[in-house]
C-alpha cells in the first residue's frame, strides 16, 4: 500500500535520547537538510548539564527540538509531531512535549525491563503509562537493525552501535520526505579522512530511509514546502556564533583590532571557542585564569585601544561586578555578553532564563549606570553584537549585552548581509600631540570622552578607578564628585538619541499590549499573530534597548488599555518599567522553569485580560 | 630623543608619607629610564604603567607615561591586556605585597606561567599600608598587626620562591633606598623578553618600620646581603671576604682565605640557567645564617606569551582562505534563495 503524501505548513520534531546518543547531532543534520530545501526554521537544543549521565536515566536525557515550515517560523515549537525517544528515559522525560496527534518513534532495543525501571516507569508497559496508547507508535529494533546494516563493514561494535542515531535519521527524512543528498554530503567533508566512515554512515542513513518506506507502517508522511523567503544567501547560524562574527564584524568596521578576554562558562563558551578559530581575521582571544581576568585583561586591551570584550553567563557576572565598575569609572569602550542561564549560583547551568536583568542593570557598587541591550533571536544576536560595539566605541562606554542559553544555542536561517551596507564606526580617537586633549573632557552631542591610545605621542596620561576631574586628576572635591557622576549618567542617557525608536508589532493601539524583550520574541510574536484574528486589538512591543529605554516607550503605551510585560522571570522588567514609566499599569506574565515559553500558554495569559 | 629623570616626573603631586620607600623606588625609576630609553631605543610613549590598589598603587599618576591605576588584585590581568593589544608597548606592573599575592595572587602565577612580556615592581613592605596596618600574604609569622594582635599563625609567602615555582623567567631583587642597584635591575627588567618579577624591599616607615632593617640598614648590608651578577663569583661582605659555595646539595657560606678556600672556589652565578634548582636555594636565603639574595638572580630566555600570540595569528592568515568579514560569513554550508 503506497503511503500518501500531505502537505503541511510546519511541523515540529523532537530528537530524544541519552547524552551519548548522539541527538544534537541528528538534530543539526535534520536542521541543515531542511535549510538547504528552503524551509524556514529554528531550533532548541535542550540537554543537561551532565556531559554523560549515568545510562538509561532521566537526569541524562538531551533532547533537540525542531521546528521547520513553508511560511514564516519563529519559534521552535511547544509540542512536538514527532517525538523520537531513543530509550525509555528519554520517552518519559519526553512524553510530555508530544502532541495527541504525534507520531512516536523508539528504539525497542532499549525498551527492555532493566532500561525501563531505571527510567523510573513503575510499569513495565512505559506506552500505557505515559497515556501514549492512541498516538502512532513506531516501535523500531534500531539497534539490531544498525548492527545488521553494518556487519560487514569492518567497523568495531561500538563504532557500528553509535551509528544507531543515523537509522533514526533516516526514518524522520522519510516521514518528511527528505532527500538524503545533504546529508551524505555532510558525512563526505565530516570524514574526509575516513572514507570508511562516509560508507558505513550513508548506509545506515540509507537504510534508516528505506526500512521506513518497506515496513509500510506509516500510513502519511509530510511535505514541506519551500517557505517565501527574501532572496539572498542564507545559512544557519546559531547565536554564539552570530554573537562572535557581529564583533568580528564591528571590529573590521572600525578597523580597531577585536581582543576578548574570556573563562569558560556553559552556556556562552560558544562565543569564546568560534572567536578562538579566528586567527585568520586577526581575532586575539585569551582564556583568562578566571571570569575577573577575563574582563581585567579587556579592560587594559581597551585602553590599548582593541575593540575589547568579554562573555560571560550569570555566575561570571557576578565575579565581574567591581571591574565593570572600572569600566564604567574609566570611560572606556567595552562589550560584556552575559548569555543567561538558570540561577541563582550555578542554578540549572544549561537551561535558559532572564534572570539576570537586575544584576546587569543594577549590580555594581556606587552610580554606576551601563548600557543594557537584549538580543532577541539566534541570528539577531549578529546584529546585537555589532550595535553593542559601535555604541561602546562611539559612546566610548562599557555595554552589557544580553543574550541567553536559548539563543545562543538555537539556530535560525539568517540572510547574510553585505559588510558594505552595514553602517560604519568611527571611534573618537585622538591625533598625536592634539594640546586639547584632557582625558574626560566629552563632545557635546553624546557627552563621549575620547580615546587616547597608548603608544601615540604627545597623550601621556592616566585614568583609573579613583574619581577624576575632567582634566584627568585625581579629585575627592564633593562638587566633582557630583558633576561626574551626572555626566557619565546623562552619557547613558543620550543614547536613546542614537537608537531605533519602539516598533509595536500586530494592531498599533487597542486592547493589549504584550511587552517583552531579549529570547522570547519569537513566542511573544507567534502569540500575538495568532491573535490577530480575533476582533481583540492586540499589539506587540519588544525591547532590543532596556537602558536606555527608546523614547517612544510611554507613546506607545499610552496607545493599549492593557499592558503584559511577559519574562522569563519574577518580573525584573516589570519593575524597571514602573520606576521608569510610573503611570502605567504593568500586567505580567512570568515563567522561572528553565525552559522557554510555549506559544499557547501566553496566549492563554493574554486572554486572561480581556 | 635625549630624556632625564625631569622627563618622566608628572605634575602631580607626591602623596607617600614622609620618608617612605616609595619615594626612593620612583626615583630610581626615573633615574634609570633615561637611560633605558637610550639603551633599547624606547620613547616615552611607549610606557604603560598599570598598577592595582594600596599605596605602591599610586605609582603611575607620578610617572609623565601613559598609566592606569586598577583595581585591587588585578594589575597583572589589566597589563596583560594591554601587552596584548599592543605589543610594541612596554608595559610596567607596580604593585604591593597584598595587591600581587593576596587578592592577586591568582593573575601574578598565570601571568608569570605564560610569560607574558611584562615588567613587575613588587613593592614588599610586607604590611597592608593603605588600609592602615594589617598583615599581609608577606608579614612574617608571629607578626603583630592590628588584625593579628597575638601575632600571625599563618606562613608567609617568598615571593622569589612563588615566581620559580610558577615557572618564572626572570626574578631579582634590590632595596628600596638602594637606587643604584634598583637602576641598574630595571634596565636587565626592560631587557629580558617576558614576565620579570624585581621584588623591592620597602620599608613602610608608619606601620611596619624597619621590617627589613635587619638586613638592610647601612651598617650591616654588606654582610647581609649579597648582590647577585651574572658570570661574578658570589662573594659578599664589607671585606669581600665571605663567599657562597655548595655542600651537598646546599648553600653554604665560606670565609675567603679560611681551611684553603680561594675565590676560585666560589660559586659563580649563572641567572641564565633554565634548572631553576640554585635559583630557588638563592631566593630562599634568610639571615642572620644566610646572606639575602639582591640583583638579578633568574633571568633565562624563553618564548613569550605575547610573541606566541603574534605568531599564530602571522602563521594561520599566511594560509586563511578568509580574509574579510565577507568571506567569514559566507563561509561554509549556505543556500539561496532567488528572486
Amino acid at each position: 500500500m503506497p503511503h500518501k503524501i500531505i502537505d503541511v505548513t510546519d511541523v515540529t520534531i523532537r530528537f530524544s535520547g541519552d547524552s551519548g546518543d548522539g541527538m544534537q547531532l541528528t538534530g543539526t543534520l535534520f536542521t541543515d537538510a531542511a535549510a538547504v530545501l528552503g524551509n524556514d526554521f529554528s531550533t532548541f537544543p535542550d540537554f543537561p548539564a551532565e556531559i554523560r549521565a549515568p545510562q538509561d536515566t532521566v537526569s541524562g536525557v538531551s533532547g533537540f527540538q525542531v521546528r521547520i515550515g513553508s511560511r514564516d517560523v519563529r519559534t521552535p515549537g511547544d509540542l512536538c509531531d514527532v517525538l523520537v525517544a531513543m530509550n525509555p528515559a528519554a520517552l518519559f522525560a519526553n512524553a510530555q512535549w508530544a502532541k495527541p496527534t504525534a507520531t512516536v518513534i523508539l528504539n525497542a532495543d532499549a525498551f527492555e525491563e532493566r532500561n525501563i525501571t531505571r527510567a523510573g516507569f513503575t510499569t513495565d508497559n512505559p506506552i500505557t503509562e505515559l497515556h501514549l496508547d492512541d498516538r502512532t507508535i513506531l516501535f523500531a529494533p534500531i539497534t539490531t537493525l544498525t548492527k545488521e546494516s553494518l556487519k560487514d563493514s569492518g567497523l568495531d561494535m561500538k563504532t557500528i552501535v553509535r551509528s544507531k542515531n543515523m537509522f533514526a535519521l533516516g526514518i524522520c527524512f522519510f516521514l518528511f520526505n527528505r532527500p538524503l543528498q545533504p546529508t551524505f554530503d555532510y558525512f563526505e567533508r565530516k570524514f574526509a579522512k575516513k572514507p570508511e566512515l562516509i560508507a558505513a554512515n550513508n548506509k545506515v542513513l540509507q537504510d534508516g530511509f528505506n526500512y521506513a518506506e518497506n515496513i509500510h507502517a506509516i500510513q502519511n508522511t509530510y511535505n514541506i514546502k519551500p517557505a517565501k523567503q527574501a532572496p539572498g544567501t542564507y545559512r544557519n547560524i546559531n547565536g554564539n556564533q552570530a554573537t562572535a562574527w557581529g564583533f568580528i564584524a564591528a571590529s573590521e568596521k572600525s578597523g580597531r583590532p577585536l581582543f576578548c578576554g574570556s573563562y569558560p562558562i556553559t552556556p556562552a563558551t560558544g562565543i569564546l571557542e568560534e572567536l578562538a578559530l579566528r586567527k585568520d581575521l586577526g581575532v586575539k582571544t585569551l582564556q583568562c585564569e578566571d571570569e575577573i581576568a577575563g574582563i581585567c585583561t579587556a579592560i587594559g586591551a581597551a585602553y590599548a585601544g582593541n575593540l575589547a570584550i568579554t562573555t560571560t553567563s550569570g555566575p561570571g557576572l557576578s565575579l565581574k561586578s567591581e571591574a565593570l565598575g572600572l569600566a564604567v569609572m574609566t570611560e572606556l569602550p567595552l562589550v560584556v555578553v552575559d548569555v543567561q542561564r538558570s540561577g541563582p549560583s550555578t542554578g540549572i547551568p544549561t537551561k535558559t532564563e532572564q534572570t539576570d536583568l537586575n544584576q546587569a542593570l543594577y549590580g555594581r557598587n556606587g552610580e554606576c549606570p551601563m548600557v543594557v541591550m537584549a538580543a532577541r533571536s539566534p541570528s539577531h544576536c549578529f546584529d546585537a553584537a555589532f550595535w553593542a560595539a559601535k555604541l561602546a566605541m562611539e559612546h566610548m562606554m562599557p555595554v552589557m549585552l544580553l543574550s541567553e542559553g536559548f539563543l545562543g544555542n538555537g539556530s535560525e536561517p539568517w540572510r547574510i548581509p553585505a559588510m558594505k551596507d552595514c553602517p560604519s564606526i568611527d571611534p573618537p580617537i585622538v591625533p598625536a600631540n592634539d594640546p586639547a586633549y584632557y582625558p574626560f573632557v566629552r563632545d557635546a552631542e553624546r557627552l563621549a570622552r575620547r580615546w587616547a591610545l597608548p603608544g601615540t605621542p604627545g597623550l601621556m596620561h592616566r585614568i583609573g578607578g579613583l574619581e577624576k576631574n575632567n582634566k584627568g586628576g585625581v579629585s575627592s572635591d564633593p562638587l566633582v564628585h557630583e558633576q561626574m557622576i551626572g555626566e557619565r549618567a546623562a552619557k547613558v542617557a543620550k543614547v536613546a538619541d542614537y537608537i531605533p525608536p519602539l516598533q509595536v508589532d500586530g494592531a498599533q493601539d487597542g486592547d493589549v499590549l504584550v511587552v517583552g524583550w531579549g529570547g522570547t520574541f519569537g513566542h511573544l510574536y507567534t502569540a500575538v499573530q495568532q491573535m490577530q484574528a480575533g476582533k481583540r486589538r492586540i499589539g506587540l512591543a519588544h525591547f532590543d534597548y532596556i537602558n536606555p529605554l527608546p523614547k517612544n516607550t510611554a507613546d506607545v503605551f499610552r496607545r493599549f488599555k492593557n499592558i503584559i510585560v511577559c519574562e522569563l522571570n519574577s518580573g525584573q522588567f516589570a519593575a524597571y518599567l514602573r520606576d521608569r514609566h510610573q503611570p502605567f499599569f504593568y500586567h505580567q506574565f512570568n515563567k522561572i522553569q528553565g525552559q522557554p515559553f510555549t506559544v499557547s500558554e501566553i496566549v492563554t495569559a493574554v486572554r486572561k485580560l480581556l | 630623543m635625549k630624556y632625564t629623570a625631569q622627563d618622566f616626573k608628572s605634575d602631580q603631586e607626591v602623596k607617600w608619607c614622609p620618608g617612605c620607600g616609595d619615594y626612593s623606588i620612583l626615583a630610581a625609576v626615573q633615574r634609570a629610564f633615561p637611560e633605558l630609553c637610550e639603551t633599547l631605543g624606547y620613547t616615552k610613549e611607549q610606557f604603560v604603567f598599570v598598577s592595582g590598589i594600596g599605596c605602591a598603587s599610586r605609582f603611575p599618576y607620578y610617572m609623565d607615561t601613559y598609566g592606569f591605576h586598577g583595581i585591587h588584585g588585578r594589575a597583572a590581568a589589566i597589563a596583560t591586556g594591554v601587552k596584548v593589544a599592543n605589543p610594541s608597548l612596554t608595559v610596567w606592573q607596580i604593585s604591593g605585597d597584598g595587591d600581587a599575592l593576596a587578592i592577586g595572587g591568582n593573575h601574578f602565577i598565570h601571568a608569570i606561567r605564560r610569560n607574558i612580556d611584562i615588567n613587575i615592581l613588587l613593592h614588599n613592605n610586607q604590611i597592608y599600608g593603605l588600609t592602615k596596618g594589617q598583615y599581609s600574604p608577606t608579614s612574617k609569622l608571629g607578626k603583630v598587626t592590628k588584625t593579628s594582635p597575638y601575632g600571625t599563625v599563618e606562613h608567609p609567602f617568598n615571593p622569589g620562591e612563588l615566581v620559580l615555582g610558577a615557572r618564572g623567567t626572570f626574578f631579582a631583587r634590590t632595596i628600596d633606598v638602594d637606587v643604584k642597584l634598583t637602576s641598574e635591575i630595571m634596565l636587565a627588567s626592560a631587557r629580558h623578553d617576558g614576565t620579570a618579577v624585581t621584588e623591592i624591599l620597602q620599608n613602610c616607615v608608619i606601620f611596619n618600620d624597619g621590617a627589613h632593617a635587619a638586613v638592610t640598614q647601612k651598617a650591616v648590608r654588606d654582610d647581609r646581603t649579597i648582590v647577585l651578577r651574572h658570570g661574578e663569583p658570589m662573594i659578599f661582605g664589607l671585606n669581600r671576604d665571605k663567599g657562597l659555595m655548595l655542600d651537598g646539595l646546599q648553600l653554604k657560606v665560606v670565609r675567603i682565605g679560611e681551611k684553603g678556600i680561594t675565590e676560585k672556589d666560589i660559586l659563580v652565578h649563572n641567572a641564565q640557567e633554565p634548572n631553576p634548582g640554585i635559583h630557588m636555594m638563592l631566593v630562599n636565603m634568610q639571615a642572620p645564617d644566610f646572606p639575602v639574595a639582591l640583583g638579578v638572580i633568574r633571568a633565562v630566555s624563553d618564548k613569550t606569551y605575547d610573541d606566541s600570540v603574534r605568531d599564530q595569528v602571522l602563521h594561520i592568515q599566511a594560509n586563511a582562505g578568509i580574509k574579510n568579514v565577507d568571506d567569514l560569513l559566507h563561509s561554509g554550508s549556505t543556500w539561496s534563495v532567488e528572486r
